[in-house]
């Protein structure tokens, strides 16, 4: 984790960047979100095309840092000690090219007992052979509070990999709650990876929402260790495949310290010729600790389906719904 | 008489080996209310399910006929878009999605303002469920005003209500009552599965199933005369159920051809 106190320097846009900025904002549009977010002054936002960072704007408590990679950017984003950041920041990364590779290294550094929210959008509305790899390490310092909100946006192509992963660590009394969601456009190929500790009083909430379709491949693998005395975690998982998609979700939570608490939530969807399969790992190492699992995997349920067939939906209208209807619930 | 909305034809169904309607035979005309009686167990919401095209509910022999076209075969959405819809006694849930959604889905004018009448016609306050999602955390009695809503939003040609009335209380059955006259003066047919006298009383012809088939039709008070004399002493009359076979039904009810 990066720790350092160099002087923070502002990031400038790059050369040239206002087409690229509009044509990403409209992409961003056109899949549902609202660009008038990231153009709010009093909102920080870091706004990433490919490996060039088209717009960084930072609030009091919110500094950026950037680096241009061959290949994408690495970022620094660090939160003051005891700073609440009361808008949330906007993170937008993309790329407009049907083909290449975005790969983003970013360090989160929250403050102690801060507090703030991040949502993060990723625009790949022409990705036919595209390539986006995350690889994330968050640091949640003591009574600090983290949110963040991933949603994803692939166009209708299919031909994208995304590679999530990050390194989490929440300090004693910290809270971290993610949320990725990739229910809009084709998946591709996902690989998901977190990795959450917890210490002592610290609480981390995951929850994974993806919709696999064509020939799409998720994979899901979702790790919590909770270390610290009191440390409790969830884990909730929402996947639907049909066509010939291939769901696998692999998800573990540890119990390592006196009263830590851990669930895991699992259901899937399957339809078609699709593929689920689920693997809930539980792992207990103090006698004071509890870990709990639930996983339902099953076709859509029938009489939700009927229902609205009775109302005029076709089948596949009413499974869509349905299936929409439990990504988007809690 | 006007040539029925619905005519079934010696409709017959059987699952996992037992016989579940038997030659069902029965009309119902354009914006009438039909109530259908019967014990528990006589078919009623068989035939439900059956009339709406439900998996497991295709029949053995017989026809439906549904505004003048044969729809035996047609699968739900068909019937549905022909202007047959359903509102099951133990309505679905839907996870994440919203109440105004789910009605506006069927709705034959999605008009926010048709979609909030639909709501306030159920007498649910649209500023209170309108983005609700229709999920666990609404009760029973509100699942079945909002299933309630949903077709009396699409305003069908006909609605088949599976028991309306069960599970909600006292004041709400007179505003249950009430919109069942409602959709009829409208111009949506209702047949209503009932076991209550209140709703009955809407009603503007009647039938009564027994043993998988309909042993009676008539107005609203022969048939639950008819009921009350004759079936209601079905324990006594052949002792311990399960019901005995239909000619010993036949013999109960005093006709010579069940389902005739």
């Amino acid at each position: 984790m990066t720790t350092d106190k160099t002087p923070h320097r502002p990031i400038a846009p790059a050369p040239g960047w206002a087409a690229e900025y509009e044509a990403l904002l409209e992409a961003y549009s056109q899949a549902g979100g609202d660009p008038s977010v990231l153009r709010a002054p009093k909102a920080a936002t870091l706004v990433v095309s490919a490996n060039r960072v088209l717009a960084a704007n930072e609030v009091p408590g919110v500094n950026f840092d950037a680096e241009t990679l061959p290949d994408g950017v690495r970022a620094r984003i660090a939160v003051e000690p005891g700073a609440q950041i009361e808008r949330p920041v906007h993170l937008c990364f993309g790329m407009l090219p049907a083909e290449g590779v975005q790969r983003i290294e970013a360090d989160y550094e929250i403050g102690a007992g801060a507090r703030v929210e991040f949502i993060a959008h990723c625009t790949f509305p022409n990705a036919l052979r595209l390539k986006h790899i995350m690889d994330a390490r968050i640091h949640v310092g003591p009574g600090a509070t983290m949110q963040y909100r991933e949603s994803h946006y692939h166009g209708p192509h299919g031909g994208i990999e995304v590679l999530p992963k990050a390194q989490v660590t929440v300090d004693a009394g910290g809270r971290f709650f993610t949320s990725f969601n990739l229910v809009q456009g084709r998946v591709g190929r996902l690989e998901f990876d977190y990795d959450v500790r917890v210490a002592e009083y610290g609480v981390a909430e995951m929850s994974t929402k993806a919709y696999g379709q064509g020939d799409d491949h998720l994979r899901v693998n979702e790790t919590l260790h909770l270390d610290g005395e009191g440390a409790r975690g969830l884990t909730k998982t929402r996947i639907a495949v049909r066509d010939a998609a291939v769901s696998e979700v692999y998800t573990t939570a540890e119990g390592n310290a006196p009263a830590a608490r851990g669930h895991m939530d699992c259901t899937e969807i399957v339809r078609d010729a699709a593929i689920a399969r689920n693997t809930p790992i539980v792992l207990v190492r103090n006698d004071r600790a509890q870990v709990t699992h639930e996983a339902s995997i099953g076709a859509v349920n029938h009489k939700e389906l009927e229902t609205l067939m009775a109302r005029g939906l076709d089948e596949d209208a009413a499974v869509d719904v349905i299936i929409r209807g439990m990504l988007v619930s809690d | 008489m006007a040539e029925p909305l619905l005519r079934i034809e010696n409709l017959s169904l059987r699952r996992e080996g037992y016989e579940i309607l038997r030659r069902v035979n029965l009309t119902v005309q354009p914006g009438e209310v039909h109530g259908l009686l019967g014990l528990n167990g006589s078919g009623k919401s068989s035939l439900a399910y059956t009339l709406m095209g439900c998996a497991g509910y295709a029949p053995d022999e017989g026809r439906i006929w549904f505004a003048g076209q044969d729809i035996t075969r047609l699968s739900i959405t068909e019937r549905a878009r022909l202007g047959l819809t359903l509102a099951w006694q133990e309505p679905a849930r839907f996870e994440g999605l919203p109440v105004g959604a789910y009605l506006a889905l069927g709705a034959r004018d999605a008009d926010p303002s048709r979609i909030a009448a639909a709501l306030e016609a159920v007498a649910l306050p649209p500023a209170v469920y309108l983005k609700r999602p229709v999920n666990h955390a609404l009760s029973g009695g509100e699942r079945k005003r909002i299933e309630l809503a949903s077709v009396f939003a699409m305003r069908p040609k006909l609605a088949i209500l599976d028991e309306p009335d069960s599970g909600v209380d006292t004041l709400t059955l007179g505003d249950i009552a009430a919109l069942v006259r409602r959709m009829a003066d409208q111009g949506t047919a209702v047949l209503l599965i009932t076991h209550r006298d209140e709703m009955l009383a809407v009603a503007d012809t009647a039938s009564l199933m027994c043993q998988g088939t309909v042993v009676f039709s008539g107005s609203p008070d022969e048939t639950r005369a008819f009921y009350g004399r004759r079936c209601r002493p079905h324990g006594e009359a052949f002792g311990a159920q399960p019901w005995p076979l239909a000619e010993r039904v036949a013999l109960a009810v005093g006709v010579d051809d069940i389902g005739r």
